[in-house]
C-alpha cells in the first residue's frame, strides 16, 4: 500500500526545509518536489519509490494536513478500500472502508501521559560506580528476576 | 565544480567521541536511557565529560522494526516464572543451538525495561480481580506494583502499543539530550585501529539530506542497526516489494560491518520464515494464542493433528509441548507440496467458539482487538482485507510462509558472537578445534555483550546464538551493553585510537558510487542502462534472484543443497565484485547502494554458513536435501566465522554448544 500525497490538501509544510513527511519517513522515501520538475507539482511532496514503502504509515500519521494517504499495493490488492487513521495526543481513531462500501471505525489509545511529558530520571537515585559489573540496571523498577539458582546446572 | 559540500564533493567532518552508538532502534534507545547515569559517575574517574554520539539512519520517533508500533510485548518474564523457563523455551524454539548464558541474563532484566516502557506512558492491557480484561488506558495498578498484564501467550503481553517506538524515543532522546543524536546519518563502515587490527576505532558514513561525509573516532562503538531484510527475492512482484514482514529498512549494516571488522558472526545459517497471513503478512500470534483459531490445508483439516507424526522425524525437538516455529512450518509445507493449499486460518470458527462464551459487549470489544492487532503494527493487512472485503468472522484468510528473513531479536538467532554473564556457568574453555588462534575461549572473555573485536558492543538483532528477545529484550540488552561500555572507556582511558585508514580515503570509499556515476553518466542517453555501472536497484534484483534460486528461497520450498550452494558462490562473487560500479544519481541512491552492500555481504555470510553445517537443523525454514536430517552428534554446535576484508574471504569453524539448564523439561 504504497503512500501517495493529494495534491490539494499538501502544502510543502509551508515551504519549511525539512517537511513532516521527509523528516519522519524511516525509509527515505517521502520527499518534496520543490520546483515541481519530478512530479509537476512544485512545493509538494511525493513518495519517491513506492515499491519501498512498508505501509508503516508514519508519513499518514505525521503530516499536519491530513494530505498522505494509502493506495493498497496494486499489484496484490482489489481497488476501493482505504485504512485512513487521524492521530491525536492520547488516542488514534482509525477509518476503514471496505472495497464494497462497508465502513468500520476503531478508537484506540496511544499513550498515558502527555506527549513530550518524560523526566526519564526523575525520582531516580544515580548511579553507583562500584556496581558497574553487576547485574542489573542503575536502579530497579521491580523487574529484575534473579531467578533460582537450582535450575542452572554448574553455577 | 569542485565546491565543498556539493554532490561530488561533499564536506568532511571528524568527530571524536568516546562512545558512538550505530543505530536508534530498540537497543540503542535502551542504551541511551542506561547510559548517562553511569557517564556521570565516570566523569569523576576520567576526570572529564564523557563524550558519547548516536547517530540513526533515520528518526528515532519512528526508525527500526517498531516503527509503526506493536501490539504486544513478546518477552515479559513476570514474578510467576523464572529466567530458566525462558532459556528452555529460547533453546526449544531455535532447536537446541542456543546460549544459554545469554538468554538467561536477558530473563533476569527484561522485566526492568517493561516497566519504565509503563511509566513514560505505554498503555498495557491488565486483568482485574473478576479475569475481565482492560486496555491500556484505563490506568489500572501498573506492572511495577503488582498489576496483572493480559497475556495472549506464555512471554507475551497485550499493550496498545500505536506509539510504543515514539515513546520509547523521547525517553531515549530526553536522556541523552538532542546535542548527542544525529538522525540521517547511514555508516557505511566500522574502521580498526591502526595499531591493533582487533579493535575499533571509529566508524564512518554519510549524511543523507546534506552532502556531508562523516568519520567518528571512537574507543567503543555500539553497533545495534536491526536484521536483514530482501536479501531473498519478495514474493511480490511490483509494487508490493517493499511489504516485507521484518521492516524493509533494515539491511543487514549490523552483520556486514561487524564482519569486516573482524568481529566472530555464529548462527549465520539460522533464518526466519515467518508463517503470516498471505500478501500483508499480518501477524498470527494473537489469531493462534488469544483468539485460539486453528490452521488448516484448503480442505478444513487440521494438519497439525493429521501430520503430528512428523514430528517423530526430529526426536527430541518433535516431543516439545509446542513445536518449535519451523516444525510448524515444516508440517505445513507438507500439505502445500502435496497440493492440499491454500493454508487457511480458520478465523470464521475462532470468532464462533468464543461468541458462545462472551456478552455481546465483549465479542464487540474483540472485534476491535482483532482489528488492532493489525492496525497497531500491521496496516497493510487491513488493506488487503479492505480489498478483499474479508471481515474475520464471515471469511477466512490465507496463510503463507514468507521469504526468509535473518535477525537476531525475534524468533531467529544469527548474529554476532558475544561475551556473556560470569556467574552462570557458561564454559571457559573451549574443546572443538580448527578455531582462528587470536579468537577467544569460551562464552565470557571480556566486557559483557562484547563481541570478538575489543571495544565494539552490540545488542537487539545484533547478537546472535539467542533469540526470542524482541522489543523489551533488545532494548534491555541495550542497556546492558551501556554499562559495560562505561566500564571498557574508564578501563581503557589511556589508550589513544587511531583510524587505520585516513578520514579521505574513507570518505573517497564512500563517495565511489557518486564517482563512478558522475564519471559515465554521459556514456549512454538511458541514464539507468549503462556498461559501467549498475543501480543500487539491479544489484538488489541480482542478489534477491541468486538466494532465491540457489540457497533456498521461496522458488524451491526453502530447499538447496551443495552443488545449489556452489554456483551461490560463484555468482556472489560476481555481484560482490560488480557492487564496486555501483552508481549513486543522489545522496538517495547512495544510501541505497550501500545498504545493499550490506545486504550482500549478510547474504554471503549465511550461504557460507549454510553450507558449512552439514545437516538441515531447521526444517521448515530450510532443507539441504543433501543432508536432509538433523544430525545431533556432529552438529549440535555453533556454526561462526570469521570474514577477512582483504581477501574478501569467510572462515567457518565449529563450536562447542553446552546446556546450562537442563533442557529435558521440555520434552513429553
Ligand atoms: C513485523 C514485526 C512484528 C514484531 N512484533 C513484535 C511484537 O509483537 N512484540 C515484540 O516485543 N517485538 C516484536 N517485534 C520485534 C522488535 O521490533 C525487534 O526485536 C526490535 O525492534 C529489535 O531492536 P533493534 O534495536 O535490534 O533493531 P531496530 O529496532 O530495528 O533498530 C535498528 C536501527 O538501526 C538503524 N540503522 C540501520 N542501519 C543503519 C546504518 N547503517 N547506519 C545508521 N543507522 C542504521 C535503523 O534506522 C534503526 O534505528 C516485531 C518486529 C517486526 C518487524
Ligand atoms: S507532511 Fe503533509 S503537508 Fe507536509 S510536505 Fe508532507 S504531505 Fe505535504
Ligand atoms: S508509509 Fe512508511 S515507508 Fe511508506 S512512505 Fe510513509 S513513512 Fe515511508
Amino acid at each position: 500500500m504504497p503512500t501517495f500525497v493529494r495534491t490539494e490538501k499538501c502544502d510543502g509544510c509551508k515551504g519549511q526545509d525539512r517537511t513532516a513527511c521527509m523528516y519522519i519517513c524511516p525509509h527515505n522515501l517521502m520527499k518534496l518536489d520543490k520546483d515541481g520538475s519530478e512530479t509537476g507539482h512544485a512545493m509538494k511532496a511525493f513518495n519517491q519509490e513506492p515499491e519501498q514503502c512498508w505501509e508503516c504509515y508514519s508519513c499518514v500519521k505525521i503530516c499536519p494536513q491530513g494530505a498522505i494517504e494509502a493506495r493498497h499495493y496494486a499489484d496484490i490488492v482489489p481497488l476501493g478500500g482505504s485504512v485512513q487513521p487521524m492521530r491525536g495526543s492520547d488516542s488514534i481513531m482509525w477509518t476503514i472502508k471496505f472495497r464494497n462500501g462497508t465502513m468500520k471505525r476503531f478508537k484506540f489509545p496511544i499513550r498515558t501521559t502527555p506527549e513530550g511529558s518524560i523526566d526519564p530520571y526523575d525520582g531516580k537515585p544515580e548511579a553507583d560506580l562500584a556496581k558497574i559489573s553487576d547485574n542489573g540496571f542503575f536502579h530497579t523498577a521491580n523487574g529484575f528476576r534473579a531467578g533460582d539458582s537450582s535450575e542452572l546446572i554448574k553455577a | 565544480m569542485s565546491e565543498v559540500g556539493t554532490f561530488g564533493n561533499p564536506e568532511l567532518i571528524e568527530e571524536e567521541v568516546d562512545i558512538l552508538m550505530i543505530g536508534g532502534g530498540m537497543a540503542n534507545c535502551g542504551a541511551a536511557f542506561e547510559i548517562m547515569p553511569w557517564a556521570k559517575q565516570a566523569e569523576k574517574e576520567l576526570g572529564r565529560e564523557l563524550k558519547i554520539k548516536l547517530v540513526d539512519k533515520a528518526a528515532l520517533d519512528r526508525s527500526g522494526a517498531v516503527a509503526q508500533g506493536l501490539s504486544a510485548i513478546n518477552t515479559y518474564i513476570g514474578s510467576e516464572q523464572d529466567p530458566a523457563d525462558y532459556a528452555r523455551m529460547v533453546s526449544n524454539d531455535l532447536m537446541g543451538i542456543t546460549r544459554d548464558d545469554l538468554a538467561y541474563d536477558l530473563g533476569r532484566h527484561v522485566d526492568e525495561s517493561v516497566h519504565m516502557f509503563e511509566e513514560w506512558g505505554l498503555p498495557i492491557w491488565k486483568t482485574d480481580e473478576n479475569g475481565e480484561r482492560h486496555d491500556g488506558a484505563q490506568g489500572l495498578t501498573p506492572l511495577a506494583e503488582g498489576g496483572k498484564p493480559v497475556r495472549s501467550g506464555r512471554w507475551q503481553i497485550m499493550i496498545n502499543g500505536e506509539s510504543y517506538k515514539w515513546i520509547v524515543a523521547e525517553a531515549a532522546k530526553k536522556a541523552l539530550g538532542i546535542d548527542r543524536i544525529q538522525e540521517r546519518i547511514f555508516i557505511v563502515k566500522l574502521v580498526n585501529d591502526k595499531n591493533d587490527s582487533n579493535r575499533i576505532a571509529g566508524a564512518a558514513g554519510f549524511s543523507v539530506r546534506e552532502n556531508k561525509i562523516y568519520v567518528y573516532k571512537a574507543k567503543a562503538v555500539l553497533l545495534a542497526a536491526g536484521g536483514c531484510v530482501n536479501l531473498f527475492r519478495p514474493r511480490s512482484v511490483g509494487e508490493g516489494t517493499g511489504r516485507a514482514w521484518y521492516p524493509v529498512w533494515n539491511a543487514g549494516s549490523t552483520y556486514s560491518m561487524a564482519a569486516e571488522a573482524g568481529a566472530e558472526l555464529t548462527m549465520m545459517e539460522n533464518r526466519f520464515v515467518p508463517t503470516r497471513f498471505k500478501d500483508g503478512y499480518g501477524p498470527v500470534g494473537a489469531w493462534f494464542l488469544l483468539f485460539k483459531a486453528k490452521a488448516t490445508n484448503a480442505y478444513g483439516e487440521n494438519y497439525m493433528a493429521s501430520n503430528a507424526e512428523m514430528l517423530d522425524d526430529y526426536l527430541p525437538y518433535g516431543k516439545a509441548a509446542v513445536p518449535a516455529s519451523c516444525l510448524r512450518n515444516h508440517l505445513m509445507l507438507k500439505e502445500m507440496k502435496e497440493g492440499r493449499g491454500p493454508i487457511f486460518m480458520d478465523t470464521v470458527t475462532a470468532l464462533a467458539n468464543l461468541r458462545e462464551t462472551l456478552s455481546p459487549r465483549e465479542v464487540k470489544h474483540l472485534e476491535a482487538e482483532a482489528w488492532e492487532d493489525f492496525l497497531d503494527m500491521c496496516v497493510g493487512q487491513c488493506g488487503v482485507w479492505v480489498g478483499e472485503n474479508i471481515e474475520p468472522d464471515k471469511k477466512n484468510s490465507e496463510l503463507m510462509p514468507t521469504e526468509p528473513y535473518l535477525l537476531g531479536s525475534h524468533s531467529g538467532c544469527c548474529g554476532i558472537w558475544v561475551s556473556g554473564p560470569t556467574d552462570v556457568g557458561a564454559p571457559n574453555e573451549e574443546t572443538e578445534a580448527g578455531i582462528p588462534d587470536h579468537l577467544p575461549s569460551g562464552w565470557n572473555w571480556g566486557y559483557r555483550s562484547m563481541t570478538t573485536v575489543s571495544g565494539l558492543f552490540t545488542a537487539g538483532d545484533g547478537v546472535g546464538a539467542s533469540g526470542h528477545k524482541f522489543s523489551s529484550g533488545s532494548h534491555a540488552e541495550g542497556r546492558i551493553c551501556a554499562k559495560s561500555m562505561v566500564k571498557y572507556v574508564i578501563d581503557n582511558k589511556d589508550y589513544v585510537v587511531e583510524l587505520d585508514t585516513s578520514a579521505e580515503e574513507l570518505a573517497a570509499d564512500i563517495m565511489q558510487p557518486v564517482k563512478t556515476f558522475l564519471e559515465h553518466k554521459d556514456y549512454s542517453t538511458a541514464i539507468d542502462v549503462n556498461p559501467n555501472y549498475i543501480t543500487p536497484k539491479m544489484l538488489q534484483f541480482r542478489l534477491q534472484k541468486i538466494m532465491d534460486e540457489y540457497v533456498a528461497g521461496v522458488a524451491t520450498y526453502y530447499t538447496t543443497n551443495n552443488r545449489m550452494l556452489e554456483i551461490a558462490e560463484e555468482k556472489l562473487t560476481f555481484l560482490k565484485e560488480d557492487a564496486m560500479k555501483m552508481r549513486a544519481k543522489d545522496l538517495h541512491e547512495l544510501l541505497r547502494a550501500w545498504e545493499n552492500y550490506h545486504r550482500i555481504l549478510t547474504a554471503e555470510a549465511h550461504m557460507k554458513h549454510i553450507e558449512f553445517r552439514e545437516e538441515s537443523r531447521y526444517p521448515g525454514f530450510y532443507y539441504r536435501t543433501d543432508k536432509n536430517f538433523i544430525d545431533e552428534e556432529n552438529w549440535k554446535c555453533f556454526v561462526n566465522s570469521i570474514y577477512d576484508k582483504s581477501t574478501h574471504t569467510w572462515t567457518c569453524f565449529k563450536r562447542a554448544h553446552v546446556d546450562l539448564v537442563d533442557k529435558s523439561k521440555l520434552f513429553k
